[in-house]
């Protein structure tokens, strides 16, 4: 459809907007800026910007040559097109791959930080005192590529655990960098991995050594905050034989004229007998309803079991962006592991999401399970892309997956596109799809109950992502369902 | 309470309800009879403000109000329930956090605190002994896998629950078994006062047997044609419905 149709359409149809349709059109609720004088690389991506951000990161040689190899690999690939995502091309040398919020010295505890930054982390709810005092989560807070404040680190040490920004991970713990960074994604992976081996920032690092139970959930809030700059997250988790680790990325960003390129990678590294658990809630800028701005998410998450009897899951709820592009998924290599993929994902207006995982079977008696739910309203595309794949040698390889839509208002879509590789006569997979719109009948019914079509709304949602909902950390699963009612939220006449 | 004059409506150009005139005090029990498509269920749906369904003529006053300006959550709000027919599924949602949302809103509505956690409870508790129905089924998805009449009964609990003013009970015996329709009617009697009122819909007299109307009104092609006392419902069985056809037709062209 031409874009002088549509407007003309959508004059029209302002009026005659249904209640379901008045109540999916809310506003973005974080949307503020914070002022900060940032401290940034000129625009523009060549080998001097690469140099540039390795020097500021202080960061070894080796790390330097990991970059540039990186870089130059990158320099011959192609952006992928196969996904089911539209988008203007993006100009890798109009956006700004550096930028530190400006500090003078080194914060040694969280009263020397930045007032304004920590208002910030306030208007999000998450006040770093309140967090340390009360919840028992430890935070290692990301504002524009540098980490700011890192809390409970000491009772974390006592057990030998490292939770730390990777720049710094870089620094004091070189070896276990080295060891593990780039053996689950490999540079050369694909184009925004390539690019973000480059060029990434920071991010976080955790290693838990072996037979340790980390006794709180480890969580990092990110958020992108100088305009044009692309944010380039690294993550790596290790858990070591036979440790247990929950970590949570919770994310909001400000609200933005311009589209913001995102392209993170996350590794996780689980080995005998370990269980690595990653829950994500993803509420980046989603743009206007005309659908200008808003954030590009092109991530790589991938984990791999290493070890034997080994776990990882990934919880999602992803809400936010223009555009996701994003499959986090499991190596099950060690026998009798196991790999889990949670996911709600939410299109509203012209957001655009084609999510889903890779269960890739290799050891023997490995087991997954895939759960997904998409939730389209507006005029948005939420597209769900599954590869359960079982090789030659992966006896008795089971997969259970379960695809779920719900479509809010007729001018939405949803996709399914589930790819089966078997190699191996014993494996059993099993696939189960459902498409379902949320009816008149349903909003009517709890309307004569007394219950307001938004709120209608939102139960009939949670109650769709409810097995999702479930598998995230109690409070983070309040968090989300608010999120939830928040994002598919409008005034409703 | 309600007090129906003159009226008129339909759903997209249709007319169905033709002149359609009730008054219905509290403590009473009307049941409106009639053959299929004589504009039953559309007079239900009126009443608790569905969609689609268009007045064109004519006025309901509900203790005092307006009722056909409020919208659908206010109706309910002011002590208006329906008894759906065909109770809606909703999955993954329980049926007590539904419930739950559903006092808490209309409390909300009315001005009142919402009740908390033990409160609730404690409500909750009252009426599952007083409608005897159990707890497993309020901790399954709202009406998802029930059974007809697990569904009619669910549909009775959650009056009890909201205490209407006024119950509507759309067709509550379809699709049920003669035990089945025990159980919804005694549920139903429990709940009657003298300050409540109950509007039963129903195509057959034998849910009349249980819940015994003080009026009986017999909607033919989108009017009341004639009411009497509850031995009207038992004319109605032996006669069928074709001897007030009669009647009408003769009627008019008298």
């Amino acid at each position: 459809m031409k874009t002088g149709d549509f407007q003309q359409d959508k004059v029209v149809m302002e009026d005659e907007l249904d209640p379901i349709e008045r109540q999916v059109q809310g506003d973005y609720k974080y949307g503020f800026v914070t002022e900060i004088e940032a401290d940034e690389a000129p625009k523009g991506l060549n080998e001097n910007i690469i140099r540039f951000i390795s020097a500021k990161k202080e960061e070894p040689e080796w790390m330097l040559e990991w970059r540039l190899k990186a870089y130059r690999h990158w320099l011959n690939m192609k952006e992928p097109n196969w996904a089911n995502i539209r988008y203007e091309p993006i100009n890798y040398q109009d956006i700004i791959y550096y930028s530190a919020p400006k500090q003078k010295v080194k914060p040694k505890s969280l009263d020397e930080i930045d007032p304004e930054l920590r208002r910030t982390f306030e208007k999000l709810g998450i006040s770093l005192e309140e967090q340390k005092r009360l919840s028992g989560v430890a935070v290692d807070a990301v504002i524009d590529s540098v980490s700011i404040g890192t809390t409970f680190k000491d009772q974390l040490a006592e057990l030998g655990v490292i939770f730390c920004s990777m720049s710094e991970a870089i620094r004091e713990h070189p070896e276990l960098v080295k060891k593990y960074l780039s053996t689950v994604v490999p540079v050369t992976d694909n184009y925004f991995a390539a690019l973000n081996s480059a060029v990434f920032s920071d991010g976080s690092f955790v290693y838990i050594p072996k037979g340790v139970r980390c006794p709180m959930e480890l969580s990092t809030y990110f958020r992108i905050n100088a305009e044009n700059t692309g944010q380039f997250e690294r993550t790596l988790i290790v858990a070591d034989e036979g440790s247990y680790v929950s970590y949570l990325e919770g994310c909001t960003a400000p609200m933005r004229d311009e589209n913001q390129l995102h392209a993170a990678v996350v590794e996780l590294v689980a080995l005998d007998n370990a269980e690595i658990k990653y829950s994500t809630v993803q509420n980046w800028y989603p743009g206007d309803k005309d659908g200008q701005g808003g954030i590009y998410n092109f991530v790589t998450k991938r984990g791999i079991c290493r070890g034997v009897n080994s776990k990882i899951s990934w919880t999602q709820v992803e809400t936010g962006s223009a555009i996701t592009w994003k499959y986090p998924s499991v190596i099950l290599k060690g026998d009798n592991s196991t790999g889990e993929f949670y996911s709600v994902a939410v299109t509203n207006n012209h957001q655009q999401a084609d999510t889903g995982t890779k269960m890739i079977h290799l050891g023997k008696n490995t087991r997954s399970r895939i759960v997904s739910k998409g939730i389209s309203a507006g005029v948005s595309n939420n597209s769900y892309r599954g590869l359960v794949h079982v090789s030659r040698n992966a006896s008795n390889a089971r997969n259970f997956s379960q695809c779920d839509s719900l479509l809010l208002g007729d001018k939405c879509g949803a996709h399914t596109f589930p790819y089966i590789e078997v190699k191996n006569n014993s494996a059993v997979v099993e696939h189960e799809a459902t498409t379902s719109k949320i009816g008149e009948d349903q909003i009517f019914y709890c309307n004569q109950r007394g219950i307001d079509t938004e709120t209608a709304v939102a139960l009939i949602i949670n109650g769709f992502a409810k097995e999702v909902m479930n598998q995230l950390p109690m409070e983070f699963a309040v968090e989300a369902q608010k999120l939830l009612a928040i994002s598919l939220e409008g005034s409703v006449g | 309470m309600l007090s129906i004059r003159n009226l008129h409506a339909g759903i997209e150009e249709k007319k169905i309800l033709k002149g359609l005139n009730l008054e219905i005090n509290a403590g009473e029990v009307h049941a409106i009879m009639g053959p299929n498509g004589s504009g039953k269920s559309t007079l239900a749906s009126v009443l608790a403000g569905r969609e689609h369904y268009e007045v064109s003529e004519g006025s309901v006053e509900f203790l005092g109000k307006n009722l056909l300006e409020l919208s659908p959550e206010a109706r309910a709000g002011e002590g208006l329930f329906l008894a759906f027919q065909y109770p809606i599924e909703i999955a993954g949602l329980t049926t007590t956090n539904f419930i739950k949302t559903a006092v808490n809103e209309i409390r909300k509505y009315r001005g009142e605190q919402p009740l908390d956690a033990v409160q609730f409870l404690k409500m909750m508790k009252e009426k599952m002994a007083l409608m005897n129905i159990d707890q497993s089924l309020l901790s399954r998805s709202l009406n998802e896998g029930f059974s007809g009449g697990e569904k009619k009964r669910n549909e009775i609990f959650q009056m009890a629950m909201l205490q209407p003013k006024l119950a509507i009970l759309d067709e509550t015996d379809s699709g049920l078994d003669i035990d089945a329709i025990r159980i919804v009617a005694n549920g139903v009697n429990k709940l009657r006062n003298k300050d409540n009122a109950v509007l039963l819909v129903t195509h057959y007299q034998r849910l009349l047997d249980y819940i015994v109307p003080d009026f009986v009104h017999v909607l033919y092609n989108g009017q009341i044609v004639k009411s009497g006392p509850k031995e009207l419902a038992l004319e109605l069985e032996e006669r069928g419905y074709d001897f007030i056809k009669n009647e009408v037709n003769a009627a008019q062209e008298a």
